[in-house]
């Protein structure tokens, strides 16, 4: 049974085309469409629902090693109002997910992640949480919604003090009062554009939403959907977990070495990753030269040989290109390499592009 | 409530037709069009290409996701709407005008439905 986030009735009163997505019922789009809510994103500011999302709560006196045991990351050296990002990982190597963890004090953390893996990463942190730690799956008590976009800060001064937001990228602030309404502020997303996300609890989601879409309304704030958060995070090439990772691919295969600090002591996986050296295949962006748009899950070939398989793929409607990421061997990872991907049996021709696809001024 | 013209004839899986002088002009519908949200590519056959009835003839790409279109006719295409090649957005903004081929030395067609009769087949769908 697909569950509704505490925002549903909000979204059929937008008018949204409400689908299931990871054991949600959520918005695929709004009137508007992608496209228009891809463009609000980028050029002026955009809203979306993304209460799905699981939120754990690290509290105790050995919260900080208990996150430095389970996470790749390196969590030690971090002030409070600091947000980093991570992967849980298998003893193999593989990914079980990836999260955002925000510093709230020495013994308490906040974790954010993928609303399709709450329960598998809830059950994997339990079992190796150190002694010491309490952890507590805190999602059903919160609402969340991001604001991304140029025009974001705009939107959240006429509502609370600016001064209070957090200034800088991954940092965030508790407590901020935004329509009266006390909130915890983060400048994070996933869309490849400034922004924030802003969370309270779940009861007062509705009052937060329609605040922020009326004080929105002379910056062209608009709705958006499942659908533009997918093609907005292609188009940065942010990766997605069950597309650029999961269990049987690395996080240094799938390019996240940033958020991997194999010189910690210690984390679970770090022996197998440390064991299988480099990595063999990697992950590239592709761009279309032929006629086509690419999915997932298609074979890449070079040559007329095999070489790996697209993991997401999409029309990016910003820049107006067919654009993909694939998983391939390192040999052909060049820029400037020609492919040929099928797609439904047809060859359509494809070259390996620098990474992000889009980046914002 | 989608926009089901009376003058045209309908396919159960969201194309229109309509005919003149023996030449049948296919599109997809208001209701097929917002289904699969802003179209983005059109893979369309070629003049000279045969269609037969109930088989997939082009495939739509919308952001997210492919799907095909099917020929409610068997004949052989006599002309296509190449203006949809570059701009597959006209279908968004005007499903019955971006018509997508035209089909001619037709010898079958499947069983069309009026206006009415189509209009209850997408209620069942929403």
């Amino acid at each position: 049974m697909d569950r509704k986030t505490p925002l549903y009735d909000v979204h059929v009163a937008e008018g949204g085309k409400i689908v299931p997505f990871a054991g949600w019922l959520l918005p695929v789009q709004y009137p508007t469409g992608i496209i228009a809510e891809h463009e609000a994103v980028r050029t002026a500011v955009g809203m979306f629902d993304v209460s799905h999302m699981g939120e754990f709560l690290f509290t105790g006196p050995t919260a900080l090693d208990s996150l430095n045991h389970i996470i790749t990351n390196d969590y030690s050296a971090m002030p409070a109002g600091k947000v980093r990002y991570g992967v849980l990982c298998t003893e193999d190597g593989g990914c079980i997910d990836d999260l955002i963890v925000y510093k709230f004090a020495d013994d308490k953390w906040f974790v954010v992640v993928n609303a399709s893996n709450r329960i598998k990463d809830f059950a994997h942190m339990s079992e190796n949480v150190l002694a010491g730690t309490h952890i507590e799956d805190i999602s059903d008590t919160l609402a969340e919604i991001a604001l991304q976009g140029p025009r974001a800060k705009d939107v959240l001064a006429k509502l609370c003090d600016a001064d209070q937001l957090p200034a800088k990228y991954y940092t965030c602030v508790r407590h901020v009062i935004v329509a009266g309404i006390d909130c915890l502020v983060s400048q994070t997303g996933y869309t490849g554009e400034f922004g924030y996300e802003l969370y309270c609890t779940a009861d007062k989601g509705p009052e937060l939403w329609w605040a922020l879409r009326e004080a929105g309304r002379e910056f062209g704030l608009i709705p958006c959907g499942l659908g533009a958060r997918d093609t907005l995070r292609l188009e940065a090439s942010m990766p997605l977990y069950g597309h650029e990772m999961d269990e049987t691919v690395s996080p240094l295969e799938t390019g996240l070495d940033f958020g991997v600090r194999l010189d910690k002591d210690e984390f679970i996986g770090r022996d197998a990753l440390i064991a299988a050296g480099e990595p063999k295949r990697c992950r590239v962006g592709l761009e279309v030269t032929g006629r086509g748009i690419l999915r997932e899950h298609q074979d890449v070939y070079r040559n007329g040989e095999l070489i790996g398989h697209t993991t997401s793929g999409t029309f990016a409607p910003h820049l107006k290109k067919a654009i993909a990421m694939a998983l391939v061997g390192v040999e052909n990872a060049a820029v400037g390499t020609e492919v040929e991907v099928d797609v439904r049996g047809r060859r359509i021709p494809a070259v390996v592009v620098p990474m992000p696809f889009y980046k914002h001024a | 409530m989608p926009n089901i013209p009376e003058n045209l004839r309908y396919a159960a899986s969201h194309e229109w037709v309509s005919e003149e002088d023996g030449i049948y002009t296919i599109g997809i519908t208001d209701f097929a069009q917002d289904s699969l949200g802003d179209l983005v590519f059109i893979n369309l056959p070629q003049v000279g290409d045969d269609v037969e009835a109930g088989e997939a003839f082009c495939d739509v790409e919308s952001v997210k996701a492919v799907s095909d279109v099917f020929s409610p006719v068997t004949g052989t295409v006599v002309e296509v709407n190449e203006e949809l090649i570059d701009a597959p957005e006209l279908v968004n903004e005007d499903p019955y005008g971006a018509w997508f081929i035209r089909v001619g030395d037709v010898t079958e067609t499947e069983e069309l439905l009026d206006a009415a009769a189509y209009a209850e087949v997408c209620e069942n769908e929403e």
